[in-house]
């Protein structure tokens, strides 16, 4: 084999190879949501969304209150996360201090947390003082895990309003604040609103920070004081439950809490014209 | 999820003028005052985020005092682990999260870097730029999704793969029996799915990144794509590259419900990677709400320490590694 198509043959073999693993790791994205779909929509049904869960031993039922409980968790995490990144992301755009060296350490180490460590210190901070699990400690865990991309999708988004706006809104003599409220956060509406939502969404599907939070409940939970169920919880454990009915159940509430999120970043991107999701 | 790349950015519907061209004096008066008031309150939410940071620090030292007090350094290597005798060690643990993490990056790392590789040298970019979207997609699917698959359909799949190995390579500690499909080598199949779409993500990016003239200078010099890949491009980009395998292996480290669904969550240490075990995360999810007493508990709390630290530092080094221009929040 002459030197030139020893190079020819490595080159196409090594090529070959990166597109082999392109096609597996495509492969397994079509399994994963192909399966769950299979089996939830084998398992779903109008029970599941409008009924409690079943008594243990009897079948049928549905997850009502976790539906209901993942929805309440979610618009306290918002309410709770959404201001703070917000705002931090404002500061960090448009004021900028000294100190934003610091707060973007911030949020990027509290992205990096990993989201069990975030329950942990919910459960000393909250649940501890208030003796008992509830929605409420909950909604401040998955609050605490949206700040840091809705601060940093805020701040990018902001940066790409162009200066000329600002200069234009100053120099009708808008106060600087005036500027940013009425003529900067609407330029970058959009995007920070997919960055929202993104932060949402990758919260919606948290389990582990709602484990000694949220906790569980197999009945409604009225008002933010008393434990919840959740979608994702759930899931976790019917899925280690040794009940093929449950499992089922574990399926249809995977395939619904899937289709969420999956709609949500779709949603954000849709938003985003060419953008990119998270 | 960087979003740098429109050329022409909105315009804001401020048809309203923004302010009337004359103001009242105690207006104007408001509206001087409300520019600090303003920047304070940015500044005080943006400060709070350094304050939960350092809150969940303080938290977790504080309340693993006991425990620390009580094991000392020994927590970290000792293997004991009684809630009964309240003796608590934790190297089972930090064993357990290592070699899994060890085994999703042997294998997430030649995929990843492979379809990276693919999506931003070979494929033009409107067959590359949906495909990379939907590999994206695989990070926004919960774990627990992740861990309810593996139970279903990777355990059995791995009891069945592995007990022929067993049989045949059973003399290799490393591949020793029994194989219940739950073990070290399913958790590191099921974190290796999970953390494959952050190495293509983020390589891709830095990749995309290498500026096209160190590319056209090495193919007119006569060396194949290949070539020009292998010593031009991947040397370039290698740090970047470094830095997502790096963001990678943080994820994995802190991973909880997949793992737990799938590793058989058994506090020993055993040489075959087809045996039960356990890794710092799963078991804070086990044992967390189960705990009683303090010491019990403060031994959890350490565990947690002793992760957000080292996810804190491996979190570092990735954003040392990655461009500022091929990151994303």
């Amino acid at each position: 084999m002459t030197t030139r198509t020893r190079r020819r043959v490595v080159e196409r073999t090594m090529f070959a190879l990166t597109g082999a693993a392109t096609a597996v790791t495509l492969g397994i994205l079509f399994f994963l949501l192909g399966y769950v779909a299979w089996q939830g929509a084998a398992a779903v049904s109008l029970d599941f969304f409008t009924h409690l869960p079943a008594p243990v031993g009897e079948r049928g039922g549905g997850m009502a209150n976790a539906l209901v409980g993942s929805a309440k968790l979610l618009a306290l995490a918002a309410a709770m996360g959404i201001p703070i990144g917000f705002l931090g992301g404002v500061y960090l755009a448009e004021y900028g201090g000294r100190l934003a060296w610091l707060v973007r350490y911030a949020a990027d180490a509290l992205n990096g947390v990993p989201s069990i460590v975030v329950g942990i210190t919910v459960y000393a901070l909250v649940v501890v003082p208030m003796g008992h699990f509830s929605t409420l400690a909950g909604g401040i865990a998955l609050g605490l895990m949206t700040i840091p991309v809705t601060l940093r999708t805020t701040e990018e988004f902001l940066r790409l309003v162009p200066a000329d706006l600002r200069d234009g809104a100053l120099a009708l003599g808008a106060p600087r604040w005036v500027t940013i409220v009425r003529v900067v956060i609407p330029a970058g509406a959009r995007g920070i609103a997919a960055g929202i939502l993104l932060a949402l969404a990758r919260v919606a599907g948290e389990t582990a920070p709602l484990l000694f939070t949220a906790f569980s409940n197999r009945y409604w939970s009225p008002g933010v004081r008393q434990p919840t169920a959740s979608l994702p919880v759930m899931i976790f454990t019917y899925a280690i439950a040794p009940y093929d009915d449950w499992h089922r159940q574990a399926w249809a509430a995977a395939l619904v809490l899937l289709a969420v999120v999956l709609g949500a970043n779709l949603l954000a991107r849709a938003a985003l014209g060419r953008g990119r999701p998270a | 999820m960087v979003v740098a790349r429109r050329s022409t950015p909105p315009v804001p519907p401020a048809t309203r003028p923004l302010a009337p061209p004359l103001l009242r004096v105690g207006a104007r008066r408001r509206w001087r005052l409300g520019d600090p008031a303003f920047r304070a309150l940015a500044a005080g939410f943006a400060l709070s985020v350094v304050g939960i940071a350092l809150l969940i620090a303080v938290v977790l030292f504080r309340r693993s005092a006991a425990a620390r007090q009580a094991f000392g350094w020994a927590f970290l290597w000792t293997s004991t682990w009684d809630p009964v005798f309240l003796r608590f060690g934790a190297l089972p643990f930090v064993y357990g999260t290592v070699v899994t993490s060890a085994l999703a990056l042997a294998l997430a790392v030649p995929f990843g870097l492979g379809a990276a590789v693919c999506l931003a040298e070979l494929l033009p970019r409107s067959v590359a730029d949906p495909l990379a979207f939907l590999i994206e997609l695989l990070v926004a699917v919960p774990s627990v999704v992740y861990g309810l698959v593996g139970i279903f359909v990777l355990v059995p799949v791995m009891r069945t793969l592995t007990a022929p190995v067993a049989a045949a390579l059973g003399w290799i500690p490393l591949f020793a029996g029994p194989t219940y499909g739950v073990g070290l080598a399913t958790a590191g199949v099921v974190l290796a799915v999970m953390i494959v779409p952050f190495i293509v993500a983020v390589s891709r990016e830095v990749l995309l990144a290498v500026p096209q003239a160190q590319r056209d200078a090495a193919l007119a010099l006569g060396a194949t794509r290949w070539e020009t890949l292998r010593h031009v491009v991947l040397p370039y980009a290698r740090s970047g590259i470094a830095g997502s395998v790096v963001l990678a292996l943080a994820r994995a480290l802190g991973e909880t419900m997949a793992v737990t669904m799938v590793i058989g969550n058994r506090p020993e240490i055993s040489a075959s990677l087809f045996a039960p075990a356990h890794t710092m995360a799963a078991v804070l999810a086990n044992e967390f709400t189960e705990a009683t007493g303090d010491l019990y508990l403060a031994a959890l709390i350490e565990i947690g320490l002793v992760l957000f630290g080292i996810t804190l530092v491996v979190n570092a080094l990735a954003r040392l590694l990655i461009p500022p221009e091929a990151a994303r929040p």
